[in-house]
């Protein structure tokens, strides 16, 4: 055995073929739509996305090494430990652009949120397989106390955007543990009593949003700007698209935020219907794989864990792709695996690398 | 049974976790269909839609603005160009507090309190997203110095733009006008003549003279340029453009050498000339004093100026030539010889015993002769040469107001002769009719004996005398006076020349009335006539009449002392004239307010403007013009 293929050896152990393909690819297309969103003119933003990357490939890596059983005994612990945080932040965060995200700890500035994207689907997956025995309704109200206290947290920084997500992604490991359809059309229904309750809550800005998704042209020049001129970008788009580097919305800034939150309206403008169609298909196959994963898993935290982060990478994308085409109000959710920028990207394929591990170590738990 | 439980429990949780997948599944295809239907919405049903949108963002039309025409006189002089200067503009709906961003800009660059005046001015009278100069012709320095403060004054900018300047300053500035910035009546012209297209990105248009009557020539055609622009608004690169087609040059019959001379010859005193080449019409000066700058106009005038010019005693802006009515006085007197002749009421040879009044049959008042003990026997010729009052008194009412208001409607007087520029008055040749009219009242026989000696209820221009007396000159055949000599087509150079409107080119009066009338105007200009010192030592024959309008109406029995009349109530002098009389080129009407005597103040200037059309010569030394000096003089 030569030295090269004893480094691929150790590169793609514990890799998951498939799903590494198709995330691949979607990389690749993210990386040349950033450098066409950042003007085209430099590099700099596609190779500061590339080192990203880098630093993300490699949590995906260190990720997929670790045994199942390892994450279910480091659950909590992280858990408690970025509940911590998300305390410390509502004490002593950092105000930014007028939300406090933000903690110094002196040597480096970070999310505390961005570590319960992880925590908080691992902590409840590690919860229901303790009670594998046989859930009962008091177990489902603890799982929900350990989701809402983060949740809440977030939402007062105001992050909505991260608050929904995390509340998504925990939702989904409930569900998928199989809270009875009773509870969960009764939380519906709460939801929707208390909406007028929320409105009263909610920042000017945050309602201000949803009004604006309802008609963007009421407010052409603040609010609805975005969605209008990310609308005209797509739809401009047509079926084949204005090409690579060729969107005019997308090159002549009339896109803001083009290479973050709203990269999606280059996408469209510069590769047309055939690349969405292209695109989404990329996500339907990282989805399908994970749900494959999630199915095969062999036990109960496996299978949870697996089935929210894959469920929780679909609510990323519909969400973002529906907000940038005008049919959700606008929330912070960047496009996965394309937007710019390294934190969303980190937690994201560190979910991935949860999957890969799911998915090769099985055999073991199994025997 | 524990293992039993667990497994079953294990294995039912299973199919609730496989069956909620499936069911996640489901609904995630159905998301990501309702995604494809909104993208197919977006980017094939809609396409078009968002297509022209997505240009309308891009893509801006921006107009390119023409340059205007040049005007030149006949010789190609240059009377109004075109430079180009940066000038620094501000947009007041984008600036904040606009008297501290001024006051501030004054560290950068000199802002003077005319500079601000005049914007305080130019913002009144326009809307606040307009842009306006608050400096103009930036020196290059200036320019570097503000591009390096820039990012302190949002809402101003720096524009390169054509200037009109006026290189004469006063010289002709009533007949080439100015152009000035478009105002809110300027821009309810433009639409009605379905022209707001063309005045995209124009700022200036024509107010008055050539200027405003030729705006339609100068102006030219707008071109567009489409330009690519970001969403901030600054151009990325020119797509297309269509190239503007400058304004036609336009050369006016104005001959600058001569329009500096007669200019000169008024000296310090108000007037106006207007000289009219008698076969065309052409007029080679028209001059209106004092004059203006029309500098002034072009940026916007500061108000200090404004005032100055508007509410000066001088009246500097009143065209005088055009709009000055004034008594055409003794000047009249060859139109009403040439009345009597035509209607036969007089012979050449009646003679009067001028006693140095005339009365009407049984009334007692006496019109006075301006020479106490009248003139002695006086025959018509002798009656222009000295300008005797008392002959004309009694022609008048021998004529009637009827056939005097008929034979000077035909001269021209009374109604405006058509100059090819705007604001002309129209004078005024009294008649019956008129004056029931305007006073409700009848007319009496009085009224026609002053009348005789144009004084009373006739008024005329100095146009209008210019233009009369040009048709003496001409044999009888009228012209049109006008200003414009030949338009210069801006895209062929080609020359087109002003086309007089058809007429019948027919003479008014019978050519020997004319000749006799045109002698006795020969000999005004010789030793003994009213007008000795224009012609004396001219080597060519000066055909004139005197004449002298009264600011002041005398009482009966009052007599006039100048000596005890403040200077603005003088009388003002007249005198037309047309030379050489035999062949002539050149026919003038001179007013000077305040000049006292046709011969001695308005004399002088006429002789001037001869020599020099006629002979090329320049006045050596000035004398100055002496309204005091007793001549051998009219004085009516």
């Amino acid at each position: 055995m030569n030295m090269i293929s004893r480094i691929f050896d150790i590169v793609s152990r514990r890799i998951d073929g498939p799903l590494m393909a198709a995330l691949a690819l979607t990389l690749a297309l993210g990386l040349t739509v950033v450098y066409s969103a950042s003007g085209g003119a430099s590099f700099e933003r596609a190779f500061s996305q590339g080192r990203n990357l880098a630093m993300a490939v490699f949590a995906l890596w260190l990720f997929a090494q670790i045994h199942p059983q390892l994450l279910m005994r480091l659950a909590f612990p992280a858990y408690v430990v970025g509940l911590a945080l998300l305390v410390g932040v509502a004490l002593f965060g950092e105000v930014r652009n007028g939300a406090r995200r933000w903690l110094n700890l002196g040597i480096t500035t970070i999310q505390p949120s961005e570590v319960m994207k992880i925590a908080v689907p691992l902590v409840l997956a590690w919860y229901f397989h303790r009670r594998e025995e046989g859930l009962r309704f008091r177990d489902f109200a603890v799982a929900a106390l350990l989701l809402v206290l983060p949740v809440g947290l977030i939402v007062r920084q105001p992050d909505l955007g991260t608050a929904l997500l995390i509340f998504a992604s925990g939702f989904f490991v409930i569900f998928l543990a199989g809270l009875s359809w009773k509870v969960i059309g009764s939380m519906f229904a709460a939801g929707a009593v208390s909406l007028p309750f929320l409105w009263s809550v909610m920042h000017d800005y945050q309602r201000k949003r949803i009004l604006t998704l309802i008609d963007p042209s009421e407010d052409p020049l603040g609010a609805g700007y975005h969605i209008i001129q990310s609308t005209i970008a797509i739809g401009s788009g047509g079926i084949l698209g204005k090409g690579w580097l060729n969107g005019t919305q997308a090159q002549l800034d009339f896109v803001p935020e083009r290479s973050t939150d709203f990269i999606f309206a280059v996408f469209g403008e510069e590769f047309g219907l055939v690349g969405t169609v292209v695109l989404i298909a990329l996500y339907v196959l990282i989805i399908a794989r994970g749900m494959m994963i999630a199915a095969n898993a062999t036990n109960t935290f496996s299978r949870l864990t697996a089935g929210a982060i894959t469920l929780t990478f679909f609510t990323y994308a519909f969400v973002n792709m529906g907000m940038v085409s005008g049919i959700l109000p606008v929330v912070g959710v960047p496009l996965p695996m394309i937007s710019y920028g390294g934190t969303a990207l980190l937690s994201m394929l560190a979910g991935f690398g949860i999957l890969m591990s799911i998915s090769t170590h099985k055999q073991l738990v199994s025997s | 049974m524990m293992i039993g439980q667990a497994l079953r429990d294990q294995q039912r949780e299973l199919t609730v976790f496989r069956n909620r997948l499936m069911l996640s599944g489901f609904f995630i295809v159905i998301a990501f269909a309702i995604l494809m239907g909104r993208f197919t919405w977006l980017q094939v049903v809609q396409r078009e839609y968002y297509h022209t949108l997505a240009e309308a963002n891009r893509i801006s039309v921006v107009p390119v603005v023409p340059n205007r025409g040049l005007i030149l006189d006949r010789n190609g002089e240059v009377l109004a160009a075109n430079y180009s200067a940066y000038t620094l503009e501000i947009t007041p709906s984008r600036v904040a507090n606009l008297d501290r961003a001024i006051d501030e800009l004054g560290t950068v660059i000199d802002v003077s309190p005319r500079d601000r005046r005049r914007f305080k001015k130019l913002q009144e009278e326009s809307k606040n997203f307009e842009s306006l100069p608050i400096r103009t012709r930036l020196t290059e320095e200036e320019v570097a110095k503000f591009a390096v403060n820039r990012y302190r004054f949002p809402g101003f900018e720096i524009k390169a733009r054509l200037f009109r300047s006026y290189p004469q300053g006063e010289v002709a500035s009533h007949a080439i006008g100015y152009i000035g910035r478009i105002n809110d009546a300027d821009v309810k012209r433009i639409d009605i003549n379905g022209l707001a297209t063309n005045y995209k990105g124009t700022d200036h248009i024509g107010k008055l003279g050539i200027e405003g009557a030729y705006e339609k020539d100068l102006h030219g055609v707008t071109g567009s340029e489409q330009v690519e622009i970001d969403a901030g608004g600054r151009a990325i690169r020119s797509l297309e453009r269509s190239e503007p087609q400058s304004g036609n040059n336009l050369f006016v019959t104005i001959d600058l050498g001569l329009q500096k001379i007669a200019e000169q010859a008024f000296q310090d005193f108000k007037g106006a000339l207007v000289a009219i080449d008698p076969k065309t019409g052409e007029i080679l000066a028209l001059v209106s004093k004092p004059g203006f700058d029309p500098n002034l106009f072009v940026d916007g005038i500061d108000p200090q100026n404004w005032d100055a010019l508007n509410n000066s005693p001088d009246k500097p802006l009143n065209n005088r030539a055009l709009r000055g009515q004034y008594p055409p006085g003794s000047t009249i007197k060859p139109f009403m010889a040439l009345a009597a002749l035509e209607y036969r009421k007089r012979s050449p040879e009646f003679t009067i015993s001028d006693p140095g009044y005339f009365s009407l049959a049984g009334v007692q008042h006496r019109y006075r002769d301006w020479k106490p003990g009248g003139h002695g026997m006086v025959n018509m010729h002798r009656s222009i040469v000295v300008s005797c009052d008392t002959y004309y008194y009694g022609l008048a009412n021998e004529l009637g107001i009827d056939l005097i208001h008929d034979f000077l409607t035909r001269f021209g007087f009374g109604s405006r002769t058509g100059i090819d520029i705007d604001g002309e008055l129209s004078g005024l040749a009294p008649s019956q009719e008129w004056k029931s009219q305007r006073f409700g009242q009848k007319w009496y026989a009085g009224d026609t004996v002053s009348v005789g000696i144009g004084q009373g209820y006739m008024l005329a221009t100095p146009l209008q005398l210019a233009a009369a007396v040009a048709t003496i000159a001409n044999n009888g055949v009228a012209v049109h006076p006008h200003l414009l000599k030949s338009v210069q087509d801006a895209k062929t150079q080609e020359l087109r020349p002003w086309k007089a409107m058809a007429s019948a080119d027919l003479p008014l009066v019978r050519p020997e009335n004319l000749a006799f009338v045109r002698d006795a105007m020969v000999d005004v200009t010789k030793p003994g006539g009213t007008a000795a010192q224009a012609g004396a030592g001219a080597p060519y024959a000066i055909a004139a009449k005197t004449g002298t309008a009264q600011v002041v109406a005398m009482k009966q029995n009052e007599k006039y002392d100048e000596r005890r009349l403040k200077q603005e109530h003088w009388d003002h002098a007249l005198l037309v004239a047309f030379a050489p009389a035999d062949d002539p080129k050149l026919a003038l009407a001179i007013l000077v307010e305040n000049g006292r005597h046709g011969g001695t103040t308005a004399g002088p200037i006429a002789r001037e403007v001869f020599d020099y059309y006629l002979l090329g010569k320049k006045p050596a030394n000035l004398k100055p013009l002496d309204p005091g000096a007793e001549a051998d003089d009219e004085h009516d």
